[in-house]
């Protein structure tokens, strides 16, 4: 070996060293200018919907004073119920809440009781036009209600149906049908036919297995499904507008009221739209990530 | 238990035929493996049998009963499923006492069919728990102790161990083998894994595009493959073939591979006269072509491509004009790629095969059609 190849290893590494701790460090500026930016971009959604919502409680649980006062608190200071008493004392608030319920727990009921079945024929039956069928579910999700308005009301009223509870439940069975129908499916696609198969052999009929291996392991999804419709329906409003005068559900009296009202009946109707939405949401949270695929691990 | 009997069964999806004119017989207490290459209708004929997917045509007999147009469960069959299919949401006790309790099964006999079944498998410590967090190996433990404490007419498998990793299918095929064997079950178990095929059944059916091509032992299926398929998918190496000519040679008939002339035993002469002229193929099995390090009287000279030592054997391959030959060496043998070996065909161990359709050349089969 030559000096010369001698000096050219020796001396090469150094150079060598810097341009690749330069790119090192590029790298790792570009990777954390990346992740500072993904943390900004979250921060800035969370915020966005945490915001509204710590102030909706931040006012639900101040004095009426403090709630039409300017500048607002940040925090309940001092910690009262004045203003969600006031609310509920409101001429039509708690019919209307009970209405909310009545409403939202028969369209619970209908449309966990129609999907199931249709959930399941897609999920497991091959038959002549179910892509079709599908598509047609999907595709009622985009259509607008609003042009369905008139002749709704026109309708209802010609069946007699106008203006009642069991209407309305029946309204927001069809609204959220598509969508229940949907995860539902999905739940059942997540279980392999195989259990199936292997109930019918060790002595099941085909309902049998259903209700002995199937339900049991989709119950979770069912049970989210369901209490996606009750959320749908709880917080539906325009259906509830047009069908409706006397028997209002909660969001239509609040927005009946909303313009001839001071700030704190807005807070707190606010706060009582919300919470049980996030109950539901905190509860089924798993159940809907697991819906996606993860059931069956 | 019971004899399996399926006569003409013809499944069809749409216009794929998936079981074509299938008739098979298994014998009560017989253990056949239904063996084939995927897609060859064989995981679909164990459906057929257990009621999961019925036939188009044809009938199945459980036991002497017809059962073709039956449900699962009326058939009193008990399956292992490729995936298990154990309930996640039960006990391993329940998953096992499941076909029982769906029976009404009084339950100290339950109690004690499932008890003895998880001893069986060795799972006896595990049944208050779920199998949630179980091993491959575990849930396959679970899927078999429930499908022999059923107590059905006939066990039907399904490629039940193709989940596991290598070492742990060695394993529960010597003990399912032995566990059936000591039961007694009527058992059909279908895998596209000719090794476990081999290894396991009384019998084996090889199947090819929806059709049975062979049903014999397992050495009979090894050593006499009906066709050109069954010699070519079953064995690993696979049986070789090579292209022969039949001729009249030193006046008496003769097939001639390259240089090499091969004169066929007394018993086939006749079933290989009308091929005088004609191209056939003449089959033989790695470990049945004799390698001799120096020329001997009828050996042919031959170059070495390749040498894969594989521990238990050398394996060479060497090429006779376009015919690639495979060839095993005990290990000791000395032989290096590149190097001269000289190779004799013993005519016992020869099968002939007709090149057209691919069919075996046997004496019995000429003396019928005689």
């Amino acid at each position: 070996m030559t000096e010369a190849t001698v000096r050219s290893e020796v001396g090469s590494p150094a150079p060598m060293t810097q341009a690749v701790q330069a790119a090192r460090r590029r790298a790792k500026m570009r990777h954390t200018l990346r992740r500072a930016s993904v943390y900004a971009v979250a921060i800035a959604i969370a915020l966005w919907i945490l915001v509204p919502i710590w102030l909706i409680f931040t006012m639900a649980f101040s004095t009426p004073q403090d709630v039409r006062s300017f500048p607002k608190p940040f925090y309940p200071s001092p910690f009262s119920t004045d203003t969600i008493e006031f609310f509920l004392n409101t001429e039509g608030v708690l019919r209307s809440t009970l209405n909310s319920f009545i409403v939202a727990i028969i369209a619970l009921l209908l449309s966990t009781a129609i999907a199931m079945p249709a959930g399941y024929a897609i999920a497991r039956f091959v038959f002549r036009g179910r892509d079709t069928i599908r598509l047609g579910i999907l595709s009622v999700r985009a259509f607008p209600v609003v042009v369905l308005a008139v002749p709704l009301a026109v309708v209802f009223i010609r069946l007699g149906m106008f203006d009642q509870t069991y209407s309305l439940a029946l309204m927001h069975t069809a609204l959220t049908l598509p969508t229940t129908i949907l995860v539902i499916a999905s739940v059942f696609m997540g279980l392999p036919y195989e259990f199936e198969e292997a109930a019918q052999v060790f002595g099941c009929t085909r309902l049998q297995a259903f209700w002995r291996v199937v339900l049991p392991l989709a119950v979770p999804g069912i049970a989210a499904a369901a209490v996606l419709t009750f959320v749908l329906s709880w917080n539906e409003v325009f259906a509830a507008i047009l069908l409706t005068i006397t028997n209002r559900t909660l969001p239509a009296q609040i927005l009946y009221n909303l313009d001839k009202s001071g700030d704190p009946y807005k807070f707190a109707g606010g706060f009582f739209m919300l919470v049980p939405s996030l109950i539901f949401i905190f509860f089924i949270r798993r159940y809907l990530f697991s819906m996606w695929g993860q059931l069956n691990k | 238990m019971a004899e399996i009997i399926v006569e003409h069964a013809v499944k069809k999806f749409g216009k794929f035929v998936a079981i074509d004119d299938v008739s098979l017989t298994v014998d009560d207490k017989e253990f056949v493996v239904l063996l084939g290459p995927s897609g060859c209708g064989k995981t679909t004929l164990l459906r057929a049998i257990a009621g999961l997917g019925m036939v188009n045509e044809g009938r199945v007999l459980i036991g002497g009963r017809d059962v073709t147009y039956l449900q699962p469960k009326e058939r009193n069959v008990s399956m292992v499923f490729q995936n298990y299919a154990i309930f996640p949401h039960m006990t391993v006790f329940d998953n096992i006492a499941f076909g029982l309790k769906m029976r009404k099964t009084p339950r100290d006999v339950l109690q004690e069919r499932v008890e003895t079944a998880a001893r069986l498998l060795h799972i006896e410590d595990m049944l208050d728990r779920r199998p949630g967090t179980m091993s491959g190996g575990q849930r396959q433990r679970i899927a078999v102790a429930r499908a022999i404490a059923y107590d059905a007419q006939a066990l039907l498998m399904d490629e039940p161990l193709s989940n596991l990793d290598a070492l742990l299918r060695l394993e529960m095929r010597a003990e399912l083998k032995a566990l059936l064997g000591r039961l007694g079950a009527t058992t059909i178990y279908v895998t596209h894994d000719q090794i476990e095929a081999l290894s396991m059944g009384d019998r084996i059916a090889v199947m090819r595009k929806g059709q049975i091509v062979q049903v014999d032992t397992p050495t009979r299926v090894y050593d006499l493959p009906v066709d050109h398929f069954v010699g070519s998918f079953i064995g690993n190496p696979p049986m070789n073939f090579m292209r022969a000519s039949v001729q009249k040679h030193d006046g008496a008939l003769q097939a001639r591979v390259g240089d090499l002339y091969i004169t066929p035993p007394d018993y086939m002469l006749a079933a290989l006269r009308p091929y005088e002229g004609k191209d056939i193929y003449i089959g033989i099995r790695a470990e049945n072509t004799e390698v001799l390090s120096q020329p001997g009287a009828g050996a042919l000279p031959v170059t070495v491509e390749v040498v894969e030592p594989l521990g238990a054997m050398n394996l060479l391959t060497i090429l006779i004009e376009d015919n690639v030959l495979k060839v095993s060496t005990h290990p000791d043998f000395p032989v290096v790629a590149g190097g001269q070996v000289w190779l004799l065909f013993p005519e016992a161990k020869i099968r002939w095969m007709d090149r057209d359709t691919g069919r075996a050349i046997t004496p019995e089969l000429e003396q019928v059609v005689a």
